[in-house]
C-alpha cells in the first residue's frame, strides 16, 4: 500500500511499486484529467506538481512519490480558477485540449520560476509540453496575461 | 447534389433507410456541452457528464433542436468535437436563425442512430455540410415560436418579431419557454417542409459572424473533460495489441505466455478471428490493469510468418510510383482535357519538375483506443471517431451481427486529424470482448503501438509539366501524383469518377485540379498499390491538398523564373476566372477572381518585393483553394525564412495568410483552426516525417519523431475576407500553402530550390554545395 496526498487528501493504493504515477491517478484514484500522450516523458500531456514541481507522472513510479504532495489539474484551484486557467479560458487556448492539463500544469510551475517570463524562458520550459493541435501561439500570449494576472494579485495582496 | 450528401444518399440507401423521426431525450441540466449517452451515475464509472434528466413537455420541431418549457436550447451536434470547436460554430447557425437566447443553449453530441444520416467529421466539411439544414431547422423552431406565441398574446404574427428567446409585438413579448410551458406546441417538419422556409437575410444575422467563448473549452482547463481513454466500467479489463510484423498477411505461428505469466494482472491472450480482415495476425494481451498489459505484452513471445511487404522501403514505393508516373497508361484523370497531347507534342519547349513528400504521422496524442461491451443485446462502442457510418458496418461485419446490434457512444476526441476517420481500432476492442462473451473491455495502444498502427499520409510523387510555345506561353499542363489511397481502400464505393470514367481517390489528387488558366490540363491521379499493400494509407489533416500545391505551387515559382517573370504577378495572369474558372452558386461564387483578391491582399500585406530583409532572408508565397474545387477556402499564404548557410538549417519567421471562406460563423474558432493548421503546414515542411523500413514506419515516440514544438512557432498574421456568401471550410486550408511557400522562400533567400519534403539542413547543405560548385 502506497500512501501520498493528492490535492489535499489522504490517499492510498494497492498497486506494483513500479507501477507510473500515471495510471494510479487515472485508474486507481480517478482523476482523469491527467493524459497519457507518450509513455516516456517526453510530450507532457501527463504532468502533475510534486512537491510543487511539474512531474511527468507517466515515468514516475507511484513508490518514488510515497509520503509526497501531489496536485493535479483537478486539485490546481479548487473552483477551477487559477489565473492560468483563467487565461486559458480568455484566450480560447484548448482545441482538442487532451494535452491541455499538461500545459497548465506546467505554466502554473513556470510562473513560480519566471514570475514575468520573456518569451524565450517561455519557450525553453513549455519546449518540453506537445501540443498536436498547434495552439502554441495562444499558450505564450496566456502565460503572459497569467504572469500579469498573478503579479497585480500579488501587489495587491502585498 | 454535392460530393458529401450523394455519399449520405449512397449509405442511406445501402442501409435500407429514409429520414425518421424519433424519440428524444432532452438534456437541460448542467453543463452546456454534452454528450448524448444517458450515463450511469456510479462513482467507480466515468462517462461524459451527465446528460441530466429527459425533460418534460420539450417542443422538438425537427431532430435537431429542441426548446424545453423552462426555455433551454438543446441543439444536437453529430460531428465529432476534436478541437474544432465545431458544436458551438453548429450552434450559432441554429440559434441565429431561430433567434434564441445564447445562454439558454446547449449542445449534446449524439451517438450513432440511423436517424442522423451521415455521420462523418472530416474534410472541414462541418460547417458547410451544415448550413443549409441548420438554418432550416431553426427557422422551423423560430416560425412555431411567433405563431403560438401571437396567439397567446392575442395578436397576428405578422405584427411580431423574434429576439434573443422572445416573441415580440408593440409592448407585449412572450418568452419561447413560456410559448412551450403554455401552448404546447407539437409542429413537426419534414426535411421538405424546413427546405421551403423562409430564411433569414445576412444583415439580420446576429449571432453568426461574432465573437463567442467555445462550449467545450472550459472542460478542458479543469480536468472534467472526459475522451473515449477515460471512459470506464464496472468489471471492464484492459488490453494492449502485440503487433504483427506487417500490417497484413502474418499469420500467427506460435504464442508463448510463459514470461507473461510472470507479471501481476496477466490474464489471458487471445489471436483475434476478425471476419472484417480489419486487424490480421492481431494477438489481443488482457490482465487486470493497463501497466500489467504493457509489460505482459512485452513479455509475450509470438511467432508469426510475416506478409509479402516485411521487406518494403519508403525509397522501393516512391520509385514504384514514379514508373507510374511514366508510364502514359494507369489512373484516372481528373480532368483529361483535348488538346493535351497536341499541346505537348508541338511545344517549343516542355518545362518538367518532379516533387515528393515523406510520410507523415497522425501522432494525435490521444493514443488509439476503445472500449467494447456486449449490454442488453447491443454491442456498444465507446470511442471517439470521425466517421462512424464508415466504421459501424465494419464493426457489425467483424462480430458478425446485425447493424443494428451495434451503438458507438461518442465522446471528445484527444485529436482527429483525419486518424480516427479509420475507426480500425473500434475492432479489435469488439472482437475481444466477444471472446469474453460481451465482458467490458477496454483496449489501448501504447504511443509506440499506435505509431506502428497508425494509417499514416502517404509518401507521394508528383511531376508537373508545361508546353511552351515560341513565344514562351502556356499551351498546356500535366500533374501526374502518385500516392496510397485511401479511400481506395477503406471507402472505395465513396471514390469520384474521372473523366475517364474510372474512379479515383479524391483525396489523393484535390488541390491539383487547380482554378488557373494554363491551357488544356491533365491531372491524373495514379493509385500506388505497393503503398496499399505494404501499410493502409490515412487520411491526414488537408488530405492531397496538404501535398499536391507542395508541387504546383513550387513548380508555379520555378516556371515564372525560368520564364524571367514575377511568381506573383505570373499567377494573377493566370486567374483569369475564364472557362471552368469562372465558378458557381454557391460555393464557388465568383471563381478565381477570389483566388486572385486573397493573393492580392497577402501581397499588401506582407510587404513581398518591396521589403528590404537582411542577407539570407526572403518571403516565399504560395496560394491554393484550401481543400476542394467542390468547396473553395481561397488561400493565400506567405512566410519570411532565414537560411542559416553554415547549418542549413530554415528558421520560419513568421507566417501571413489571408483567407475567403465566404461568412465566417465563429471567428476565434476560424482563427485558431488556420493557426493550427498553418503549423501542421509548417511542421511537416520543416520538422516531421517518418519513413518506411521494412514495411514498417521507422519512428515509434518523440525520441526520433519531430513534430514542431513552441519554440518554433513564428508570429502569424491571419485575415479573413469579409463575404457573406455561403462558409466553406476551415479545419485544414491553413495547412495547405504553406509547404511551397516556404520552398519558394528558402530559393529567395538563398537560390536554393528543393523538391523533397520535409526540407532537411543535410538538403540545404547539399543544395548550397551544389550551387557553389556549378
Amino acid at each position: 500500500m502506497i500512501k501520498f496526498k493528492l490535492n489535499g487528501r489522504d490517499v492510498s493504493v494497492d498497486v506494483p511499486d513500479d507501477t507510473p504515477l500515471l495510471w494510479a491517478l487515472r485508474d486507481e484514484l480517478d482523476q482523469t484529467g491527467t493524459k497519457f500522450g507518450c509513455g516516456v516523458g517526453q510530450c507532457g500531456a501527463c504532468t502533475v506538481h510534486v512537491g510543487g514541481r511539474a512531474t511527468r507522472s507517466c515515468i514516475t513510479p507511484v513508490s518514488s512519490i510515497e509520503g509526497a504532495e501531489v496536485t493535479t489539474i483537478e486539485g490546481l484551484h479548487p473552483e477551477g480558477k487559477h489565473p492560468v486557467q483563467e487565461a486559458w479560458r480568455d484566450i480560447q487556448v484548448p482545441q482538442c485540449g487532451y494535452c491541455q492539463s499538461g500545459q497548465i500544469m506546467q505554466a502554473a510551475s513556470l510562473l513560480k520560476d519566471y514570475p514575468d517570463p520573456t518569451d524565450e524562458q517561455i519557450d525553453g520550459v513549455m519546449g518540453g509540453s506537445l501540443c498536436r493541435c498547434m495552439t502554441y501561439i495562444r499558450i505564450r500570449k496566456a502565460i503572459k496575461k497569467a504572469a500579469a494576472a498573478m503579479r497585480e494579485e500579488t501587489a495587491s495582496n502585498g | 447534389m454535392g460530393k458529401l450528401e450523394r455519399i449520405a444518399a449512397q449509405q442511406d440507401r445501402a442501409a435500407g433507410r429514409g429520414p425518421t423521426r424519433r424519440g428524444f431525450l432532452l438534456t437541460a441540466a448542467g453543463s452546456a456541452f454534452l454528450f448524448g449517452f444517458a450515463r450511469e451515475a456510479k462513482a467507480a464509472q466515468t462517462f461524459p457528464a451527465s446528460a441530466g434528466l429527459p425533460g418534460d413537455g420539450a417542443f422538438e420541431p425537427t431532430i435537431w433542436c429542441s426548446i424545453a418549457p423552462d426555455g433551454v436550447v438543446n441543439v444536437n451536434v453529430i460531428r465529432a468535437e476534436m478541437g474544432q470547436h465545431t458544436g458551438t460554430a453548429l450552434a450559432r447557425i441554429i440559434a441565429d436563425e431561430m433567434e434564441a437566447d445564447w445562454d439558454k443553449v446547449k449542445i449534446t453530441q449524439v451517438d450513432t442512430d440511423p436517424k442522423w444520416g451521415l455521420m462523418v467529421t472530416g474534410g472541414s466539411w462541418s460547417v458547410w455540410m451544415t448550413w443549409d439544414v441548420f438554418r432550416q431547422a431553426g427557422a422551423a423552431a423560430r416560425t412555431v415560436m411567433v405563431e403560438e406565441g401571437a396567439k397567446l398574446m392575442g395578436v397576428s404574427p405578422a405584427s411580431c418579431i423574434a429576439r434573443n428567446g422572445r416573441v415580440i409585438a408593440g409592448s407585449k413579448s412572450i418568452s419561447y419557454g413560456d410559448i412551450v410551458s403554455r401552448a404546447h406546441p407539437t409542429r413537426t417538419y419534414t426535411p421538405d417542409e424546413m427546405a421551403k422556409l423562409p430564411l433569414k437575410p445576412a444583415s439580420e444575422r446576429r449571432l453568426i459572424g461574432k465573437d463567442v467563448k467555445a462550449l467545450d473549452i472550459p472542460a478542458k482547463t479543469d480536468g472534467t473533460a472526459i475522451y473515449g481513454i477515460d471512459a470506464k466500467l464496472d468489471g471492464m479489463v484492459y488490453a494492449r495489441p502485440k503487433l504483427p510484423p506487417t500490417r497484413y498477411g502474418s499469420k500467427v505461428v506460435s504464442v508463448d505466455d510463459s514470461e507473461a505469466k510472470k507479471i501481476k494482472g496477466y490474464i489471458r491472450y487471445i489471436v483475434l478471428e476478425d471476419p472484417s480482415d480489419t486487424v490480421p495476425g492481431w494477438v489481443a494481451v488482457l490482465a487486470s490493469s493497463y501497466p500489467a498489459a504493457i509489460r505482459a505484452t512485452d513479455a509475450l513471445k509470438v511467432t508469426w510468418t510475416p506478409g509479402k511487404t516485411a521487406n518494403v522501403s519508403e525509397k522501393d514505393i516512391i520509385e514504384h510510383g514514379r514508373k507510374q508516373i511514366a508510364e502514359k497508361t494507369g489512373g484516372s484523370c481528373v480532368f483529361n482535357d483535348s488538346g493535351v497531347d497536341e499541346a505537348f507534342s508541338s511545344a517549343k519547349q516542355v518545362f518538367e519538375r518532379t516533387y515528393t513528400c515523406a510520410s507523415v504521422l497522425h501522432y494525435q496524442l490521444e493514443p488509439m483506443n476503445a472500449l467494447a461491451r456486449l449490454q442488453d443485446g447491443k454491442w456498444e462502442i465507446h470511442c471517439g471517431n470521425q466517421w462512424q457510418s464508415l466504421f459501424l458496418p465494419v464493426i457489425a461485419k467483424a462480430l458478425q451481427v446485425p447493424e443494428s446490434q451495434v451503438i458507438m457512444r461518442s465522446y471528445l476526441l484527444g485529436g482527429g486529424f483525419g486518424r480516427r476517420l479509420n475507426g480500425d481500432y473500434a475492432v479489435p476492442a469488439a472482437l475481444i470482448s466477444k471472446a469474453l462473451d460481451g465482458k467490458p473491455v477496454k483496449l489501448i495502444l501504447t504511443r509506440s503501438d499506435d505509431m506502428l498502427f497508425d494509417s499514416f499520409r502517404s509518401p507521394s510523387i508528383q511531376t508537373v509539366r508545361v508546353a511552351l510555345d515560341d513565344q514562351k506561353s502556356l499551351k498546356g499542363w500535366e500533374h501526374h501524383a502518385s500516392a496510397g489511397w485511401p479511400t481506395g481502400v477503406m471507402a472505395a464505393a465513396f471514390m469520384e469518377k474521372g473523366a475517364d470514367g474510372k474512379p479515383y481517390d479524391q483525396f489523393a489528387i484535390a488541390g491539383a485540379d487547380h482554378w488557373y488558366d494554363v491551357g488544356p490540363m491533365r491531372v491524373r491521379a495514379l493509385d500506388n498499390d505497393l503503398a496499399d499493400a505494404t501499410f493502409r494509407p490515412g487520411w491526414l489533416r488537408s488530405v492531397s491538398s496538404g501535398w499536391t500545391p507542395w508541387a504546383h505551387e513550387a513548380f508555379l515559382d520555378e516556371l515564372a523564373h525560368e520564364l524571367g517573370k514575377d511568381p506573383v504577378d505570373f499567377r494573377l495572369s493566370l486567374l483569369t476566372a475564364k472557362g471552368r474558372n469562372v465558378g458557381s452558386a454557391p460555393d464557388s461564387v465568383g471563381g478565381a477572381t477570389r483566388q486572385a483578391n486573397v493573393l492580392k491582399r497577402l501581397v499588401e500585406k506582407c510587404g513581398y518585393g518591396k521589403t528590404q530583409l537582411p542577407a539570407d532572408t526572403a518571403i516565399g508565397i504560395a496560394t491554393t483553394f484550401g481543400q476542394e474545387r467542390a468547396m473553395p477556402t481561397w488561400t493565400a499564404g506567405a512566410v519570411q525564412v532565414h537560411v542559416d548557410r553554415k547549418t542549413g538549417v530554415v528558421t520560419c519567421q513568421k507566417i501571413w495568410l489571408v483567407l475567403d471562406a465566404g461568412t465566417i460563423v465563429d471567428p476565434d474558432g476560424a482563427a485558431a483552426q488556420t493557426e493550427g493548421g498553418a503549423l501542421w503546414g509548417l511542421s511537416m515542411a520543416l520538422f516531421e516525417n517518418t519513413e518506411i523500413v521494412n514495411g514498417n514506419v521507422r519512428d515509434r515516440n518523440l525520441n526520433t519523431y519531430t513534430p514542431l514544438r513552441i519554440s518554433d512557432a513564428p508570429e502569424i498574421d491571419i485575415e479573413f475576407v469579409e463575404s457573406t456568401e455561403k462558409p466553406m471550410g476551415l479545419g485544414e486550408p491553413g495547412v495547405t500553402t504553406i509547404g511551397a511557400a516556404i520552398a519558394n522562400g528558402v530559393f529567395n533567400a538563398v537560390g536554393v530550390r528543393l523538391r523533397h519534403q520535409p526540407i532537411r539542413p543535410a538538403d540545404v547543405l547539399k543544395g548550397l554545395a551544389e550551387k557553389k560548385s556549378a
